[in-house]
């Protein structure tokens, strides 16, 4: 199953799964900015922060 | 009953393979998001497993730190992501063993970064001592390019003012992936590149490599010097032998998982968790 959510960058739609989970990332295919899942209940996004300097390994 | 835990910040490819596993083996785990509460809290309890998974050092460290102080057992424990998240740790950790390694040195100036490539021979490999994904590594050719670097570097903070610098290796287009679970090596990866940085974030690829008995053998070294029930190694195979180039505390692993090595790392991970946290529940541990 999935569901439309709107980008909040360029107000396009994006199609996304209903297992969405707290922290993922999803990118809008329109303007292409990635888009943190912050909460599921009610669902919100936030751009994504830069790569910091510490990530990875 | 025990719970393992996955604290995390942000959903990777990683974290969706261990919720995935431990779904498939029906075991009590909870993945929480670490962002938006303080730290401690009435989450888990003594016994619990902790699968530390945030995306930054600093942040994975800490919540470590803070969980561990409340009985939980963390994967990894503080003190190996302390190791594995500044080369310099791990560099001298790895000395102390006599474990082989590219040759390296500690600057704190522009006179110490040039007596370092003077004693070692250009090239040189600047790295920032915490870091990842290739990212601000500097191959240094040449002293008017030591010179500037180091300027900048020296002007970047205090993460920088340590200047770790490697010998150079020319690993001939790859270095060597190992993962360690449970101090047993697991797999191994090769990662190509053209470019002199091979990490996979940076567009290296993988393929599955054997694990001789001798990889095996220095790889358990490498798990003895440093500790923790997972770790990532990453190798250079050179004319005289291995090199240990870097070791990982808490690793992505998506490019070792079992449609390249054939190896469920995502799963073995989860059944060290959960065989901790059982052990922990009888009062063996």
């Amino acid at each position: 199953m999935s569901k439309l959510v709107t980008c909040i960058v360029c107000e396009g739609k994006i199609q996304v799964s209903d297992d969405l989970l707290e922290g993922e990332i999803i990118v809008c295919p329109d303007c292409g900015s990635e888009l943190e899942v912050v909460s599921l209940d009610p669902l919100t996004l936030e751009e994504a922060p830069e790569v910091q300097e510490d990530w990875g390994e | 009953m025990a719970k393992v835990f996955m604290f995390y910040s942000r959903l990777r490819t990683e974290e969706r393979l261990l919720i995935e596993a431990a779904r498939q083996r029906q075991i009590h785990f909870e993945p929480v998001v670490v962002s938006d509460r303080m730290w401690p809290n009435e989450i888990g309890g003594k016994g619990d497993v902790a699968l530390c998974r945030c995306i930054g050092h600093v942040q994975n460290h800490a919540l470590a730190l803070t969980v561990e102080a409340r009985g939980l057992i963390t994967i990894n424990p503080s003190n190996v992501m302390e190791i594995c998240g500044n080369k310099i740790s791990t560099s001298t950790r790895l000395s102390t063993a006599g474990i082989p390694q590219p040759d390296y040195a500690i600057a704190f100036s522009l006179e110490g970064a040039l007596e370092c490539a003077q004693k070692m021979g250009y090239p040189v490999v600047l790295k920032p001592p915490v870091g990842s994904w290739g990212r601000l590594l500097a191959k240094v050719n040449d002293r008017d390019a030591l010179e500037a670097i180091t300027e900048h570097k020296l002007h970047l903070g205090s993460q920088h003012s340590a200047i770790y610098i490697q010998k150079y290796i020319d690993k001939k287009g790859f270095d060597i992936r190992a993962t360690i679970i449970g101090g047993i090596p697991v797999s191994a990866i090769r990662r190509c590149s053209d470019h002199w940085i091979t990490n996979t974030a940076r567009g290296g690829t993988a393929q599955s490599y054997p694990l001789s008995d001798e990889l095996k053998k220095l790889l358990k070294q490498v798990h003895e010097a440093i500790g923790g029930m997972m770790l990532a190694v990453d190798l250079f195979e050179t004319d005289s032998g291995w090199l240990v180039n870097e070791v990982n505390g808490q690793p992505e692993f998506r490019s070792s998982q079992e449609d390249i090595t054939g190896v469920d790392v995502a799963g073995q991970i989860v059944d060290m968790a959960w065989s901790a946290a059982c052990k922990e529940g009888e009062g063996v541990v």
